[in-house]
């Protein structure tokens, strides 16, 4: 406990975070065209954004032109070319993962209806981006990177379908292909019949990349293609949906019965003994893309709910100024509503949030950075080995998973005690190194997707809880209102959130991935033992906690004998997945900022740089500590929950009740000894009144220990907590917001 | 007639910032100043712009932005200006601000460009803000001209045009909002700028992306640039005090409004 206690002339805060503390923290301070695009997405996003959102751009369902205007203010500022590759008519190098989701951040910090119009534009662009053929990716970047003197076309992309049809499972599609000619020798001609539903973009894209399905036996299966106005038939853009959130995103439901030739079939076809075989069937594309673009859409919510602090506390020192009667220096002027300590401690709880999702998604996009070279050395390895896509590559790599986990395991070794030839062989084994990503890759993903948005959207009702009344008014300085309707769609639009857990249910359990966890947990143990600060010991311990309830899990059966950890039992699965996110945000948040405390030391960061460390620690042992109770609550509930609770009327649940004539025996001899126990079977056979006898942890043993020592863990959280609230009372904050309101 | 282009610009704090004079051991200075976003100072943005646009009529120009400034804030700035338009810094990493003393930051910036490989004063022009948003005393682009020895020297300038016979002709501000225009044969000469009439230009991000390749390692290896601590003291600094006096009217038409406001004014 008293490793945690901080020197006494603890430093605070003195400004809010900014650019060089952000860059440092999600790693990208040595990357100069990922920080000139954020100045530029900045500059859009608290100009012509928050000028269109202030003068009340929200308040229709319609596609207005001030609305189409900010399409090209992203053409301008390079938002729109910075999906494509240099030369393609972009302008930023190599895998564009960390920098789009940097442009939903800026863009979400004001608005995330701007944020998901600049998102679906790449949405649209990024099944051909992922599986395109050269020449569509050749033809249709072409189309949509902006240049001077040319009109830049805009993609949607149309998955949902009216009910009954594709919403969360997207098994089942209505969208039909046939073909409507097929000319001797000749290209075949499709005839597309596809609607949509809740399809972002609509109300000007100029071509659709739609999942269909075959209604023809001379095609297979299904696929993605794509759509352009001006094909022959209907190209019918839908009414607006009258949607109540994000107005500055265009949606509806459209209509398409065109005829398209098949070279549109997104990645291509071959023709097998006269049927069209498409290269990827829509799922494969669709996963390829959704894996991307959803970190973005968690980080949308990150961003509002930081954006949310500066307002906040404006308002709150503010509250009683200028009336005549509360006196400049007296404490209620200078601190105004920061004098109550719910009103700091509230939107410390915001801000750690906000700090954990940003930190999770970051590490997320990054990850997809360094995943997509390393899969494309893994499909040429593959390919050399003759093994092709589908089944056989899956067997392959479950096969070799075997050599990821005992790479980890190496690694978790110190230097000195690797076979070092071994683990130099596995670590230049792309094979290997993509199994080891693409398994983190596949649980951070829909972590942040689910956690960042999900838990992100109630605390943005906190956020505009603190505000009072104005909150909940157009006025409220920094949107913040709007800002947490809006996050109710982060958390649906991509897949809702039932999605994502149940994708995490199944990746979490994944070998290669538990072995990483398990080095995971050393890893917070050693940052503990420099950085107690952190909370990180507390993080490792809920790991633990976690890990334990997971196997246990994985080989325990309910009351009933009915086996608890399986895909239909979401009540079990689900749960550990919201468990699971908790923990990861906050080890994303301690690595970050173990990260700044390295690498801004020693005058890098000019001034301040103490004091800003100090806060963002006591951030993440506030985070910390809450993600060990919600970790603790889910698993406790789920390991005693599904056990039925012993019964006064089961002799054999009873078998260690004492006989009330026993107890008075020991009484008898030491009074007040028998005040130990309230099980037992008086004279008349009644019980205490309770409902049965007190659970039996037999089995369980470990579980309690694990538990009680999380507890423990807490210790030095809220003392954290009463630190950070002092930095928040006494930072500086610009004089005024840098958008309008 | 191409010419060399030179655009003297500090950096100023966010205008949004809070701004709170504080005294420092080696002066005043500004509450937290290292830690707040600064933007390139205004008035040489409107001489950079104009820069660009002598230097697109003027095929041959070049166009270079000397600096004074702490290095990782000029860095910062740079992220955006860089994107606006193609220019080479030369970045001088020392302190900037508003109390730093104007003629040792005129000997800087004067000793820089005539640093410059070759630099050609018969092709210079030098460019700068009429006055700086920080230190707002409008004497530094005089006294680096007269360092340089190039005596033409314009202030407040809004508009120049060259003549097909390369005669630079100067609009400047004088008094009572007029502009009193001037010819001047040829280059050298210093243009202190007002506010020009160019819009800021939107951000190029290929141009920055180029720029930024040259003035990274650049800023990397930014000179060090110390100033007299001792050329200056200041007895007191405070903040302007701002007043206001509200009167609350209803259903009062804007024109009388205004009418009250203008013979207010006149009082
Ligand atoms: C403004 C907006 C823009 C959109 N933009 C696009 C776009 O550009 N392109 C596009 O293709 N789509 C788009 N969508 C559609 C969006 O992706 C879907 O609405 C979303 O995936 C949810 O599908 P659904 O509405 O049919 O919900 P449903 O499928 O009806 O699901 C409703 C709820 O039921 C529960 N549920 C459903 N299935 C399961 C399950 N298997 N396990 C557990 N629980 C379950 C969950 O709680 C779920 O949230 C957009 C939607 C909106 C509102």
């Amino acid at each position: 406990m008293h490793a945690t206690t901080p020197p006494k002339q603890q430093e605070f805060l003195k400004t809010l975070p900014g650019d060089d503390i952000r860059q440092l923290l999600w790693r990208f301070s040595d990357r100069f065209d990922l920080q000139m695009l954020v100045q530029s997405v900045r500059a859009v996003a608290r100009g012509p954004v928050a000028r269109l959102v202030a003068n009340g751009g929200r308040n229709t369902h319609e596609w207005t032109p001030e609305k189409n205007a900010l399409l090209t203010d992203f053409d301008n500022s390079g938002i729109t070319a910075a999906f494509m590759d240099p030369h393609e008519g972009g302008y930023l190098e190599g895998p564009k993962n960390l920098a789009l989701s940097l442009i939903a951040f800026e863009l979400a910090w004001v608005d995330a209806g701007a944020a998901t119009c600049s998102l679906a534009t790449h949405l649209g662009l990024s099944p051909i981006h992922q599986r395109g053929t050269k020449e569509q990716k050749d033809y249709y970047m072409n189309l949509a990177a902006p240049a001077p003197g040319k009109v830049t076309k805009r993609a949607a992309f149309a998955l949902t379908e009216p009910i009954p049809y594709v919403g969360v499972e997207t098994g089942i599609l209505c969208g039909k292909i046939r073909i409507a000619e097929w000319p001797e020798g000749g290209e075949p001609i499709l005839e597309v019949n596809k609607r949509g539903r809740f399809i972002t973009n609509m109300g000007f894209a100029d071509f659709v990349t739609a999942a269909v399905e075959s209604d023809d036996p001379r095609i297979q299966g299904t696929c993605m293609v794509i759509l352009e106005e001006g094909d022959p038939g209907i190209f019918d853009r839908g009414v607006p949906t009258r949607k109540l959130v994000m107005q500055l995103s265009s949606t509806s439901d459209p209509v398409f019965q065109l005829k398209v030739p098949a070279s549109r079939i997104v990645g291509g076809y071959s023709v097998v003994n006269g049927k069209i075989v498409p290269t990827y069937d829509h799922g494969a594309v669709i996963e390829a893309v959704f894996r991307r673009t959803r970190v973005g859409v968690g980080l949308m919510t990150s961003a509002k709910l930081l954006s949310a602090v500066e307002p906040l506390i404006r308002y709150h020192r503010d509250r009683f100024r200028g009336s005549g009667v509360v006196v400049p220096g007296s404490p209620r002027y200078e601190l105004g509503l920061q004098q109550k300590e719910d009103v700091t401690h509230r939107l410390l709880d915001i801000w750690a949030v906000g700090e954990a999702g940003a930190s999770l998604g970051f590490l997320t996009a990054r990850m997809y950075d360094e995943l997509d070279p390393i899969e494309k050395l893994k499909d040429a390895a593959l390919a050399e080995q003759g093994i092709g896509g589908g089944m056989s590559a899956v067997k392959y790599l479950r096969k070799r998973s075997v050599e990821a986990i005992e790479f980890l395991e190496m690694q978790s070794h110190h230097e000195s005690l690797r076979n070092k030839a071994r683990y130099a062989a596995l670590e230049a084994d792309p094979v290997i190194q993509y199994l080891v990503t693409d398994g983190q890759a596949n649980v951070l993903c829909p972590a942040t997707k689910l956690w960042n948005t999900g838990y992100g959207n109630k605390m943005m009702r906190e956020a505009v809880s603190l505000m009072g009344g104005y909150g909940i008014t157009e006025d409220c300085p920094g949107f913040l209102s709007y800002k947490w309707m809006d996050s109710q769609l982060e958390a649906t639009y991509e897949g809702p959130e039932a999605v994502q857990r149940r994708q995490l249910s199944m990746t979490m359990i994944n070998e290669v991935f538990l072995a990483q966890f398990r080095t995971w947990i050393h890893d917070m143990r050693r940052v503990a033992a420099t950085e107690p600060g952190t909370g990180a010991c507390t993080v490792a311990s809920a790991m633990h906690l976690w890990l334990w309830t997971l196997e246990h899990l994985q080989h325990a059966k309910d009351a009933d004998g009915a086996k608890l950890y399986q895909s239909n039992r979401q009540g079990v699965t689900f749960p550990m997945a919201d468990a699971l996110c908790w923990l990861l945000a906050s080890r994303a948040q301690i690595l970050d900022v173990e990260h700044l405390r390295r690498e801004g030391a020693g005058g890098v960061i000019a001034e301040g740089f103490e004091g800003t460390v100090a806060f963002l620690t006591d951030l993440c042992h506030i985070q910390a500590a809450r993600a060990a109770g919600e970790v603790a609550r889910i698993c406790s509930e789920l390991v005693f929950g599904y056990m039925r609770h012993p019964s006064w009327d089961r002799s054999d649940e009873c078998s260690t009740c004492f006989k009330e004539e026993e107890l008075q025996q020991l009484e008898s001899l030491i009074p007040g000894a028998s005040g130990f126990t309230s099980e037992f079977i008086r004279i008349d056979g009644s019980h205490d009144s309770k409902a049965g006898p007190c659970v039996q942890s037999t089995g369980l043993r470990d579980f309690t220990r694990l538990r009680s020592k999380l507890d423990g863990c807490l210790a030095g959280a809220l003392l954290a907590k009463d630190r950070a609230a002092d930095s928040i009372q006494k930072v500086m904050i610009p004089a005024a917001l840098d958008y309008p309101q | 007639m191409a010419y060399q282009i030179i655009v003297c610009g500090g950096l100023a704090p966010d205008p949004l910032q809070t701004l709170e004079p504080v005294t420092t051991p080696t002066g005043p200075g500004l509450k937290n100043e290292l830690m707040l976003p600064n933007v390139f100072d205004p008035w040489a943005g409107h001489a950079l712009y104009e820069a660009a646009n002598l230097a697109k009529n003027q095929p041959g120009s070049t166009i270079k932005v000397v600096s004074l400034g702490p290095k990782a804030k000029l860095q910062q700035v740079m992220m955006t200006v860089a994107q606006k338009l193609p220019f080479e810094l030369i970045a001088l990493d020392g302190p900037g601000g508003g109390f730093t003393d104007a003629v040792s930051v005129s000997k800087a910036l004067a000793d820089a460009i005539a640093a410059i490989p070759g630099f050609d004063k018969s092709q210079a022009l030098i460019f700068g803000g009429w006055e700086s948003a920080t230190r707002g005393a409008g004497v530094v682009m005089q006294m680096v001209g007269e360092r340089l020895g190039i005596t033409e020297q314009f202030l407040a300038v809004d508009e120049l045009t060259v003549d097909p016979d390369g005669a630079l002709v100067i609009k400047e501000r004088v008094e009572g909002g007029k502009h009193q225009i001037s010819k001047c044969a040829a280059a050298p000469a210093v243009l202190a700028w007002a506010t020009g009439s160019l819009p800021e230009p939107p951000n190029h991000p290929q141009t920055g992306m180029a720029n930024m390749r040259v003035m990274m390692p650049a800023l990397q290896k930014a000179k060090p640039t110390a100033l007299d601590p001792a050329a200056i003291a200041y007895a007191q600094v405070a903040l302007p005090a701002v007043t206001r006096q509200t009167r609350i009217v209803k259903d009062v038409p804007a024109a009388d409004i205004a009418a009250e406001i203008a013979a207010w004014i006149k009082q």
